[in-house]
C-alpha cells in the first residue's frame, strides 16, 4: 500500500446558529493520508482549531459507515463528494491529490435551515414520515410472517427503495430542493408490498402535501438526485409516487 | 440488594405466567402516566412506539438529528428467530440453548428463554410493518447461517438489516408521534437521571443546539442507550455512541454488570494508520462463504495470490473442524489475534488475516454453469459468473471494503482483523428489566442481561427488539400498575433543582478548565489504555496497571482538557467532553472487573486461565455469577453476586470443534 | 383531497405541465404534418403548394378544428404560466445558493426548461405574427388568393416562401425549433414520469422515443424554411 500524503486547502463554510449570516473561512491542513476519510480529514483540522483557540467546524456525522445517513456536507459542487454512491463518511482522500482546494457547504435549502456550520435541521423528513410514511400496525397485531407470501421481485423492489438513508443528498442537488426522492423512496418502499396496501391513498396524498408545507420544491425529473444518492435509491420512485398520487387524487372523496 | 424476580414454575412457563399474572393499567390511568425513552434504536424507538399504542404519555430522547439516525441501524447480518422454516430442526429450546452456550453459560436462563420465546413475535411485527426481509422466489422468507449455530434461523434484508428493522420500529414511533402519544426530543442527551424518594422520576437532558439544560418528569425512565464500545476509542460504534446516560445511572444507584463482558468481532477491516477515528465491521455474514488463512510462513511478504494453497494455514478449519470458519466470535477472534502474535499476519500492519472468496466465487460460478447445464465452461467465465453472484449476495459489504480500502476484494483476498464491537455488560436489570433503582429500566445493549460473556451474531438486533416490542410492555405496566395514584411531579421540585444544579456544575467544571489537550487526544489515549490492557486477553499485572493509568488519566483529563466555545450554545467539543469524562470513569470499572474474574469466557480472556491448547478455561465453582458492581463515591465499588442457577441446561466446555 | 388541493400540490402542478405538455406534442405532430406537405413540391413540378394550401384552408375553415384551436391555445397558455410560476416557486426554496454549482449530476436542457420555454415563448410570438395573425386577421402577404377546383383560399404557400427568403428569418426559426427539441428532449419523458409511467420497459422505451421524436422534430420543422432558403422548393 502507498502511503502517500498532501497538504490541502479547504474552504469551509463557517456560520454560528441560524440567526447569524455565514461566511467562508480558509483553512490549510498538512500531512493528510490518502487512507483517511474525508472525515478524519477534518478531524485532523478540529484538532487543529482547538490547539490554536478557534472553535470547531460543526459538521453532522455518527455512523461512519455510510448507513446512519447523519453526515452531510456538500463538496465541491456535489452532495458528499465527488464518488458516486457514496456518502461523505466513505469518501477517502485518495479522491483528492496534493495542492487541492476543496470548497464546503452546508445542504443548501430553505426547509434545511443551517444549525451551525455544516449542519442543518432536516426534521422536515421525519415530519413527512409522520404524515403517513409507515404501515398502521400495533404491536402484538400481526400474523405470521410466512402467512403473506411476497412476489420475490416486489420484495426486492421495495427494499432497493427502502434503502433510503434519509440523508437529504436529495435535497441538496436538486435545483428546486425538491424532497420528491426521499418521499417517493417511503412511498415506494410501502406501495410495493401488499401490507401497505390498506393505507396507500392517504398516505401518499398526506405525504406531498406535508412536503409542500415544509417548503420543498417540486420536482422537475432533472435527475440530479438520483445522481447524487449514496444509496442509487432510483428516479423511477418518483413516477411511481406520481402514479400513486394520479390514481389516490382520482379515487379521492370530496 | 439483587433480587432478580425470576418467576417461579416451569422455564418454558415462566413468562407466559408472568404475563398471566402481572398487573395491568386500565386506560384511562394510561394517559396520566408519563414514561421517558432515551436512546431511539430498536429497543427505545419500538419501546416507545409500543408504549404510546397502549395509550401513555411518552417522551422520547436520542442525540442524533432523528431518531432514525440510532446505531442499530449498522447492524448487518441478521435477526435470529426459532421460526424453523427451513426444517432444520430448529426450536425455541434450540435457540434459548445456542445462546446460553454461546454466552459462556453466563446469562440468565429465564431472560434467555424469554428472549428465544418472544423471537418468532419479532419476525411477525417486522414483517407487518413492511420491513422488506429477503424472500425466496416463492415469496416466502429466507434464512441464512450464523456463527454459533447449526440451524439456518437468521433473517436478513441483504446486508442492511439493522437498517430496515429499525426504519420499521421508527416508522412505528413516528406514527405514535404524530397521533400525540410520543412527544420526541432529537438533539437532546440525557445528563442526569433525577429521584425522588428512591424512585427515578426524571431526567435533566442538554438541548444539544442551544445548550440549554431541561428537565423531563416521568412516573418511569427507561434507558435505551446501547453499549459502551466507545471506551475503546477505536470501535464499530458510531462516534456518538457513549455510556453517558447508563453511567449517570450507575451513579445513581444501578448496579452495572459485568462490564468487562465486551466482544470482539472478528471480521473487521484492520486499522490503517494513527488518524483512524473508527473500525468498519464487514458482517459475520462473510464467514459463510468465506475462508479465513494466513500464511504457514512467518512473516510473509508474497502476495496473497501468490502463496500457493499448500502453503496456506486455514486455522480455523484446522483447529474447529466441525463449526470451521462459523465458530462463534470470540473464538474467531483469539484465533486470529494468536495467529498475528505469532509472527503470521498479513498486510503491511501485519495485525491481520485473510478472508478470501476465491473459493467461493469459484462454487457459485460451477453452481451457476450447472444451473445451464453446461460442463465445459471455461475457467474465468465460471470465475465471472461466481462474481455476479458473491456480488448479489455481498455486493454492498464488497463494496464499502473496497472503497475504504481501495482494493478489490472480488480479485483479492480482504483483509481484516478483530475490532470492539459490542458489549455485553451493562445496567444490571431483574427480570423485568428493571434496574437496582425502582422505576428506572434498561433494555437492549444498555442492560447485561441475555448474552452472557459473548453474544452470537443476529442476536442484538433479536434482544433490542424482544425488550422493547414483546417485554418492556409488560413489565413496566407491572410497575406503572402501582403508581397510578402519584401525581406528576413538577419540576420545580427540589430533587430537579439539585440534579440540574449538579449538571451544569459539572459542564461549568469542565470549560473553566482551560488546559492544553483536546478531549479527543484524551479518548484516543484511554482506547490505547483499554485495547491494551483490558482488550481480548487480559492478565493480573495489566489490569493492575491500567487502573492505576487509568486513574492518572482521569486526574490529567480534570486539569488539562480544553474546550472551546460556550456553554449556551451548540458545542460538540462539550458534548464529547461530557461523554469522555464518563468513559475514563466506565473504563477503571471494566479493568476493576476483569481483575475480578479469575477465569476465561466468552469475550473475556485472562491469559492466566487458559487449556493447554489455549482455549478459554472457565471456572464455574467460583465465577459463575453476574458482578454486579455499585458505585459507592470515586474509584470505590461494591461487587454484589447474583448467583446463575442452571436448572435446564447442564454447563460443559463450549466445543466447536 | 379535493381537485383544487389535487391541482394546487407540487405533484398536481406538475401534472397539469405534464397533461398540457403532452397536448402539446400532439399538436406539434399534427402541425408538422400538415407541414411536410409542403414537400410534395419536390416530387411533382406541377404541385406549387397546392397540397399544402388545401391542407391549411382545412385546417382553417373546419368548426371542429377552430374549437380545438381554442383548447390548444388555452393549453399553451396554462403551460406557460404554470411553467413560471412552477420555476419561481421552485427558484424560492434555495435562499441562499450554492458557491459551487452541481451541474454533473443532470443534462443542462433539463437544469434550463424555463429559458428554454422563453426561448420558445419568443419565437412563438413571431411565428404567430407571421402565419396566424396573417391568415385569421390582417391578410398580410396574401393579398392574392389562390384556387384550386372553385375554392379560393390563402397563399399560405406563397407566404411561407416569401417570409423564408431571408436568412434572419431562417436563422430565428432555426434556434426555436432547436430549443424547442432541446425542450423536448427533457419535457417528453418526463411528462411522462410525472403522469406516472415507472416500469422499466415503458420508460427505456419512453425515453427513446422521447429523443427520437426531438431530434426529428426539429430536423422537419428547420428543413421546410431551409428548403424555401435555398430554393428547394417553391
Amino acid at each position: 500500500m502507498e502511503h502517500n500524503t498532501m497538504n490541502l486547502n479547504l474552504k469551509v463554510w463557517r456560520q454560528k446558529n441560524n440567526n447569524t449570516k455565514g461566511e467562508f473561512k480558509l483553512y490549510r491542513v498538512e500531512n493528510i493520508s490518502a487512507e483517511m476519510s474525508f472525515l478524519e480529514m477534518f478531524d485532523v483540522l478540529n484538532e487543529q482549531l482547538v490547539v490554536t483557540g478557534e472553535e470547531p467546524v460543526a459538521f453532522d456525522h455518527d455512523c461512519r459507515e455510510g448507513i446512519c445517513g447523519m453526515c452531510s456536507m456538500y463538496i465541491n459542487g456535489k452532495p458528499h463528494g465527488p464518488w458516486q454512491a457514496n456518502t461523505t463518511c466513505q469518501l477517502h482522500m485518495r479522491a483528492f491529490k496534493d495542492g487541492d482546494t476543496i470548497v464546503v457547504e452546508p445542504w443548501r435549502a430553505n426547509a434545511f435551515p443551517v444549525v451551525k456550520d455544516l449542519m442543518v435541521d432536516r426534521s422536515a423528513f421525519d415530519r413527512i414520515i409522520q404524515a403517513g410514511g409507515y404501515i398502521s400496525v400495533n404491536t402484538g397485531n400481526a400474523v405470521d410472517g410466512n402467512a403473506l407470501p411476497i412476489n420475490k421481485k416486489d420484495a426486492d423492489d421495495s427494499f432497493a427503495a427502502a434503502m433510503c438513508i434519509g440523508c437529504g443528498a436529495c435535497v441538496a442537488a436538486c435545483k428546486n430542493s425538491s424532497a420528491m426522492l426521499f418521499m417517493s423512496a417511503k412511498v415506494s418502499h410501502l406501495a410495493l408490498l401488499p401490507q401497505g396496501d390498506p393505507e396507500r391513498n392517504s398516505r401518499v396524498l398526506n405525504m406531498v402535501a406535508q412536503m409542500d408545507k415544509e417548503g420543498f420544491g417540486a420536482c422537475t425529473n432533472t435527475g440530479a438526485c438520483e445522481a447524487t444518492c449514496p444509496k442509487e435509491i432510483s428516479l423511477s420512485n418518483i413516477a411511481r409516487l406520481n402514479q400513486e398520487y394520479l390514481s389516490a387524487s382520482l379515487v379521492a372523496d370530496k | 440488594m439483587l433480587d432478580a424476580k425470576i418467576p417461579s414454575g416451569s422455564l418454558e412457563d415462566k413468562w407466559v405466567d408472568y404475563k398471566g399474572h402481572c398487573k395491568l393499567v386500565n386506560p384511562a390511568n394510561k394517559r396520566k402516566l408519563e414514561v421517558i425513552v432515551v436512546g431511539t434504536g430498536l429497543a427505545g424507538a419500538s419501546a416507545a412506539a409500543s408504549l404510546g399504542e397502549l395509550g401513555y404519555k411518552v417522551k422520547a430522547f436520542c442525540f442524533q438529528d432523528s431518531p432514525r439516525r440510532a446505531h442499530s441501524i449498522a447492524a448487518q447480518g441478521g435477526i435470529n428467530a426459532a421460526k424453523n422454516y427451513q426444517n432444520d430442526g430448529d426450536s425455541v429450546f434450540r435457540l434459548f440453548y445456542d445462546t446460553v452456550k454461546g454466552g459462556d453459560y453466563r446469562a440468565r436462563e429465564a431472560n434467555v428463554h424469554r428472549l428465544a420465546e418472544v423471537s418468532t413475535s419479532i419476525i411477525d411485527q417486522c414483517v407487518a410493518q413492511g420491513v422488506p426481509f429477503a424472500r425466496e422466489y416463492g415469496g416466502l422468507l429466507s434464512n441464512r447461517s450464523f456463527g454459533g449455530t447449526q440451524v439456518q434461523r437468521t433473517f436478513y434484508a441483504a446486508g442492511q438489516t439493522g437498517q430496515q428493522l429499525l426504519i420499521g420500529a421508527y416508522q412505528a414511533l413516528e406514527r405514535q408521534i404524530a397521533l400525540g402519544n410520543v412527544t420526541m426530543y432529537s438533539r437532546h442527551e440525557m445528563l442526569e437521571i433525577v429521584k425522588v424518594e428512591g424512585k427515578a422520576r426524571g431526567i435533566i437532558a442538554r438541548n444539544l443546539i442551544s445548550g440549554e439544560l431541561e428537565r423531563h418528569f416521568g412516573h418511569a425512565v427507561l434507558l435505551c442507550t446501547g453499549g459502551y464500545g466507545n471506551v475503546f476509542y477505536l470501535s464499530t460504534n458510531a462516534m456518538g455512541s457513549n455510556v453517558t446516560a447508563a453511567w449517570k445511572a450507575h451513579r445513581q444507584g444501578a448496579a452495572f454488570a459485568n462490564p468487562c463482558f465486551t466482544q470482539i468481532h472478528p471480521t473487521c477491516i484492520p486499522v490503517s494508520g494513527d488518524h483512524q477515528s473508527k473500525l468498519t465491521l464487514m458482517s459475520e455474514s462473510l464467514r459463510n462463504d468465506g475462508r479465513i488463512w494466513v500464511p504457514k510462513k512467518q512473516n510473509d511478504t508474497r502476495k496473497a495470490i501468490d502463496i500457493p494453497e499448500d502453503e496456506r494455514d486455514y486455522y480455523l478449519e484446522r483447529r474447529y473442524p466441525a463449526f470451521g470458519n462459523l465458530v462463534p466470535r470470540d473464538v474467531a477472534s483469539r484465533a486470529a489475534k494468536e495467529r498475528c502474535d505469532a509472527g503470521y499476519g498479513v498486510g503491511t500492519s501485519k495485525q491481520a488475516v485473510y478472508l478470501d472468496y476465491a473459493d467461493a466465487i469459484i462454487r457459485y460460478g460451477k453452481i451457476e454453469a450447472g444451473k445451464e447445464g453446461r460442463n465445459d465452461v471455461p475457467a474465468a467465465e465460471v470465475i465471472a459468473m461466481g462474481k455476479q453472484v458473491v456480488k448479489e449476495k455481498y455486493g454492498n459489504l464488497f463494496d464499502m471494503y473496497e472503497k475504504i480500502t481501495g482494493e478489490n476484494p472480488y480479485e483479492f483476498p480482504m483483509r481484516i482483523y478483530p475490532a470492539v464491537h459490542y458489549t455485553m455488560g451493562g445496567l444490571w436489570v431483574d427480570y423485568e428489566l428493571q434496574t437496582t433503582v425502582p422505576g428506572l429500566y434498561a433494555l437492549g445493549e444498555a442492560n447485561f442481561s441475555d448474552h452472557g460473556a459473548n453474544r452470537l451474531g443476529a442476536s442484538a438486533l433479536m434482544q433490542g427488539l424482544a425488550d422493547g416490542y414483546f417485554v418492556i410492555p409488560y413489565t413496566v405496566g407491572n410497575y406503572l400498575a402501582e403508581e397510578i395514584y402519584s401525581k406528576a411531579i413538577e419540576t420545580t421540585h427540589p430533587a430537579f433543582e439539585e440534579a440540574e444544579k449538579s449538571v451544569s456544575d459539572r459542564i461549568y467544571t469542565l470549560m473553566n478548565i482551560k488546559g492544553k489537550q483536546s478531549v479527543e487526544s484524551f479518548h484516543k489515549r484511554l482506547g490505547k489504555i483499554i485495547w491494551n490492557k483490558c482488550g481480548m486477553a487480559r492478565s493480573k499485572d495489566g489490569l493492575e496497571e491500567a487502573i492505576r493509568d487509568v486513574q492518572a488519566l482521569k486526574r490529567e483529563f480534570w486539569s488539562d482538557v480544553r474546550i472551546p466555545g460556550e456553554i449556551n450554545e451548540m458545542n460538540p467539543e462539550l458534548d464529547k467532553a461530557n461523554r469522555v469524562a464518563d468513559f475514563i470513569e466506565l473504563g477503571e470499572l471494566m479493568c476493576v472487573d476483569a481483575l475480578n474474574r479469575n477465569e476465561s469466557c466468552g469475550g473475556h480472556f485472562r491469559e492466566e486461565y487458559q487449556t493447554p491448547e489455549g482455549e478459554a478455561l472457565r471456572d464455574d465453582e467460583n465465577y459463575m455469577y453476574v458482578a454486579a458492581w455499585e458505585f459507592k463515591g470515586e474509584h470505590q465499588w461494591e461487587l454484589h453476586k447474583e448467583a446463575l442457577n442452571y436448572e435446564v441446561i447442564k454447563p460443559s466446555q463450549r466445543n466447536y470443534k | 383531497m379535493t381537485w383544487k388541493q389535487v391541482f394546487t400540490s407540487s405533484v398536481g402542478k406538475k401534472l397539469v405541465m405534464g397533461l398540457t405538455g403532452i397536448s402539446l406534442v400532439l399538436f406539434l405532430v399534427v402541425h408538422a404534418s400538415i407541414n411536410a406537405t409542403v414537400f410534395a413540391d419536390l416530387f411533382n413540378s406541377e404541385e406549387n403548394g397546392e397540397m399544402f394550401n388545401k391542407a391549411a384552408h382545412f385546417m382553417g375553415s373546419t368548426v371542429l378544428i377552430r374549437i380545438m384551436e381554442i383548447g390548444l391555445f388555452g393549453g399553451i397558455i396554462l403551460h406557460i404560466a404554470q411553467g413560471y410560476l412552477l420555476s419561481l416557486e421552485n427558484q424560492q426554496k434555495r435562499s441562499v445558493g450554492y458557491a459551487v454549482a452541481y451541474k454533473d449530476g443532470s443534462k443542462w436542457y433539463s437544469r434550463s426548461m424555463g429559458l428554454l420555454g422563453t426561448i420558445i415563448l419568443l419565437f412563438l410570438v413571431l411565428h404567430l405574427y407571421h402565419f396566424w395573425v396573417s391568415a385569421r386577421f390582417t391578410n398580410k402577404g396574401l393579398e392574392e388568393s389562390v384556387s384550386y377546383n372553385g375554392v379560393e383560399m390563402h397563399n399560405m404557400f406563397g407566404l411561407m416562401k416569401a417570409t423564408f427568403s431571408e436568412w434572419w428569418i431562417f436563422l430565428v426559426y432555426s434556434l426555436g425549433c432547436i430549443s424547442l427539441g432541446y425542450h423536448l428532449a427533457h419535457g417528453f419523458q418526463s411528462a411522462f414520469r410525472t403522469l406516472g409511467v415507472h416500469n422499466k420497459r415503458y420508460t427505456t422505451m419512453l425515453i427513446s422515443i422521447g429523443y427520437g421524436f426531438s431530434v426529428f422534430i426539429t430536423l422537419v420543422f428547420i428543413l421546410m424554411p431551409l428548403s424555401f432558403l435555398l430554393g428547394w422548393i417553391g
